[in-house]
């Protein structure tokens, strides 16, 4: 049961981690790259982790796997918010949507 | 189904490649850049079960440190020109 | 001083879980290892309840189980924007006020408004956290000042 369970959340994982990617694809700019960064930085990193730590049972492994994912998600905003920070001091402009800013739907 | 994870983290691993080659600013070739990472430390994590040795998680953190490091500091050299050896009291 | 004798329990806790070796020769490394990194720390003034916040982890047991549910909202909510076919997306940047009372409830705020998808803190500027939104829906969950509050909660509980 254990096994199968941990491996259906890996791949879960691991499919967050693919539509992160296809977001770093898809999206128009830079900023709204982030957003699509962030989806395989949180839940991509977060299930294939987890998935893994039910695998390997009560044990060292486990301590392990969880404190790469608390590194993970300790650094990875502080990452983001660095890069975001810098691109905006460098000029860059984000991509506003002009059409939503009137009331609407 | 550990060899579907690793199948799906190399094709995202490379369309965040894709995403460094086109660009178009530094700024996306650096977030590409730390995906890439991040999901560098996934895979190795997953090969680590795979192949039953995961004395990789070890492997892993250590990817995860240099990715950390390495998008600050190639930041600082992005923003500043250099690694900030001169200026004092600022902050990225 | 309970901060550095907390940062010195966390170094060494560290050290062992990831090493588990007890030869003589390993556990002196370990010590050696920990020396260094307190004694930069010490250096750089960083050991105090900014750099080893350690009444925190207890309180974040409240905190988290919250965030979590946050961010696996708004995950699924990105992923399934990044999946149609034509992009639903109405990137945004609006500014919130963080009324936290410390730098570092402040720093959680910001860093948990980026860990949730569809919103990243891109700047500060005194109290004022810069938010860029992926969607109008993102923005409102961040003004309607509910993670704040929560931040807000976990620094306060003395």
């Amino acid at each position: 049961m254990g096994p199968i369970v941990g491996d259906l959340i890996v791949v879960a994982g691991s499919i967050f981690i693919v539509i992160g990617g296809i977001g770093l694809i898809r999206f128009p700019d830079f900023f709204t790259r982030m957003h699509a960064g962030g989806v395989t930085d949180t839940f991509g990193a977060g299930l294939v982790l987890t998935g893994l730590a039910i695998q390997a049972g009560m044990s060292l492994i486990t301590v392990k796997l969880l404190l790469i994912l608390l590194f993970l998600w300790l650094t990875s905003p502080t990452a983001t918010h660095a890069l975001a920070n810098s691109a905006l001091e460098a000029g860059l402009k984000p991509k506003l949507d002009r059409q939503e800013e009137a009331p609407s739907s | 189904m550990l060899a579907v994870a690793t199948g799906a983290v190399l094709l995202a691993m490379g369309l965040a490649l894709v995403r460094a080659w086109a660009g178009p600013t530094v700024f996306d070739r650096i977030l590409a850049l730390n995906a890439f990472g991040t999901k560098t430390v996934l895979l190795i994590a997953v090969i680590g079960f795979l192949s039953g040795r995961p004395d990789f998680l070890d492997l892993a953190l250590v990817y995860a440190l240099m990715n950390f490091i390495g998008v600050i500091a190639v930041l600082r050299f992005s923003k500043y020109g250099h690694f900030g050896d001169h200026d004092e009291g600022e902050t990225i | 001083m309970k901060h550095t004798v907390g940062l010195i329990l966390v170094l060494g806790g560290i050290w062992v879980l990831w090493s588990w070796h007890f030869t003589p020769l390993l556990l002196a490394f370990g010590v050696l290892s920990c020396a260094c990194v307190l004694l930069i720390a010490l250096r750089m003034r960083i050991v105090d309840e900014e750099g080893a916040p350690i009444h925190l982890p207890l309180r974040l047991f409240r905190y988290l189980p919250w965030l979590f549910w946050e961010i696996a909202k708004a995950n699924i909510d990105v992923a399934v924007r990044i999946l149609r076919p034509r992009l639903s997306i109405s990137p945004r940047v609006i500014e919130v006020l963080a009324s936290q009372r410390t730098d570092v409830g402040y720093v959680i705020y910001a860093n948990s408004i980026t860990l949730t998808p569809g919103t990243v803190s891109i700047h500060t500027e005194g109290d004022m956290i810069s938010v860029h939104a992926l969607t109008r829906e993102a923005a409102d969950g961040v003004l309607n000042g509910e993670m704040g509050r929560h931040v807000s909660r976990l620094e306060s509980a003395k």
